[in-house]
């Protein structure tokens, strides 16, 4: 166990362990998601996969801001800016080696548009202020995690009148996600491990329906590794009993009604797209959100001609498999030889919060272990 | 941008109630808490930063194992903790 000195409290690490193996079913096999990006980094740094018995299989979804965007929307925001020699196009740090069709922000940088990454929505806000004859196009993304920013730094733009600030919205909502994942008809799965810091925004509720329709439990966890194993235990636990419910691991944090103040910021400034398209999971209705009416005169898509790029993703690409669950990322033909962190074809590799980032980045260790129990259990 | 970086709540600013100086691992850093307006967020108390916004209040001890956590993370997360201490969204 490479990381157990790491862990905070190795002795209840242990007592975990042997709680959850107490209680998997033999000729069970089990296969859990992760639905947030952070969690499937905090699996791999920590090797969360070595407490645990053959038979449960850790899953990785969808919830990685970054690796869902689709290469069309990188050349849609690289053509607005390089048709708008005012502007400068704002993005954090993780965005700008995402490749697009033709290329990255990096590349359209170099090719000279004005590209800058910024910490905060704010960062982005202030940039305007201080650049009166510049426009300053926020590339918003995220799910319910950083949409409160981006709705709170808008409300802010509006109230202070700022008039050369824009928002090129990719916002999505984790739980059409979590919903397609469940349509679709590679995997099945037997619960989830709910996203942490999405939770104390929109709180347990809006995951009801996985109990009691899915009939499938899902609990919602912290990062630590030892929050990780406890929901898991907790799960297996659930499924042992036959039950299906929605269990709060991280009550610490996350509360039943979430963040409502954050919550009413998101419900004034945007609205639900009819449509959006995910990288790999293709269109899904109702999962993304734009800017509400009231704000239009902030909406990128309004204010400047947005081509509607759609690029099929390169031949060699498999994310939209990782992102569903469906392949691990060193099954991914280019894994690790023409697909790395520094020269990423896919955007699993790009994010920390990627699953082929994570798994390239902490997961040989245990890689060996992993894939045969993948083929002895699937 | 998932996981939230530890910071404690130094002083409000005079004018504005929904921007305060956080301390983020000793350096002073200009946050929007207006997400947590309901939560009468007091001097001394920690919160969970995302992109420049205190997005949850929790106690100290949990702002021990967040810090701890991020510091194991590595590469990536060093990163968003470097960007979060050098600018000043204001
Ligand atoms: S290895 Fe690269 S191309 Fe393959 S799934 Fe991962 S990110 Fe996508």
């Amino acid at each position: 166990m490479r990381y157990v000195d790491e862990y905070r409290d190795p002795e209840l690490a242990r007592h975990l362990a042997d709680r959850i193996a107490a209680r998997v079913e033999p000729d069970r096999h089990y296969k859990l998601m992760e639905v947030c990006g952070g969690h499937t980094h905090a699996i791999y740094r920590y090797g969360v996969h070595d407490y645990l018995p053959e038979s449960i299989e850790l899953v990785h979804g969808p919830g990685c801001p970054v690796c869902v965007i689709p290469m069309g929307r990188i050349d849609d925001a690289t053509a607005i800016a390089e048709a708008h020699p005012e502007m400068i196009l704002t993005c954090f740090g993780d965005l700008m080696r995402v490749p697009g069709g033709r290329g990255s922000f990096l590349d359209a940088r170099a090719r000279g548009a004005d590209i800058r990454v910024v910490y905060s929505p704010l960062d982005a806000l202030r940039l305007a202020v201080d650049n009166p004859d510049r426009h300053v196009m926020f590339y918003a993304i995220g799910f319910e995690t950083t949409a409160p920013s981006t709705a709170l730094t808008l409300q802010r733009a509006k109230a202070d009148g700022v008039t050369n600030f824009s928002v090129f919205c990719n916002h999505v909502t984790i739980i059409p996600a979590i919903k397609a994942i469940l349509d679709s008809p590679d995997l099945r799965l037997d619960a989830f491990i709910g996203p942490g810091h999405v939770s104390t925004v929109i709180g347990n509720r809006p995951y009801e329906w996985i109990a009691s329709s899915e009939q499938m439990p899902i609990v919602v966890a912290g990062f630590e590794p030892l929050d990780l194993l406890e929901a898991i235990a907790m799960i297996i636990d659930q499924l042992s009993d036959r039950r299906a419910e929605v269990e709060n691991q991280y009550a610490r944090v996350v509360r039943d009604e979430g963040n409502p103040v954050a919550l009413r910021a998101i419900a004034d400034t945007m609205t639900l797209r009819p449509w959006f398209e995910w990288r790999g999971l293709g269109s899904i209705n109702h999962s993304a959100l734009q800017l509400s009416e009231r704000y239009a005169e902030f909406d990128a898509e309004l204010r400047f001609d947005v081509p509607g790029v759609r690029v099929a993703d390169p031949k060699a690409c498999q994310c939209g498999e990782v992102l569903k669950g469906v392949l691990k990322p060193w099954e991914c033909k280019v894994f690790g030889t023409a697909c790395t962190p520094e020269t990423p074809i896919g955007t699993c590799m790009v994010s920390s919060e990627g699953a082929c980032a994570a798994y390239y980045n902490f997961g040989k260790a245990s890689r060996q272990r992993v894939e045969l129990k993948v083929k002895t259990g699937a | 941008m998932c996981l939230g970086i530890p910071g404690r709540v130094a002083e409000f600013d005079d004018i504005n109630p929904h921007l305060a100086m956080v301390e983020v691992t000793g350096v002073r850093r200009r946050i929007n808490v207006g997400l947590l307006e309901d939560e009468r967020l007091a001097v001394g108390d920690w919160v969970l930063i995302h992109v420049g916004f205190a997005m949850s209040r929790i106690d100290e001890e949990e702002a021990d194992r967040a810090l701890e956590g991020l510091r194991l993370m590595g590469s990536g997360f060093d990163e968003e903790l470097a960007q979060l201490l050098e600018t000043d969204p204001g």
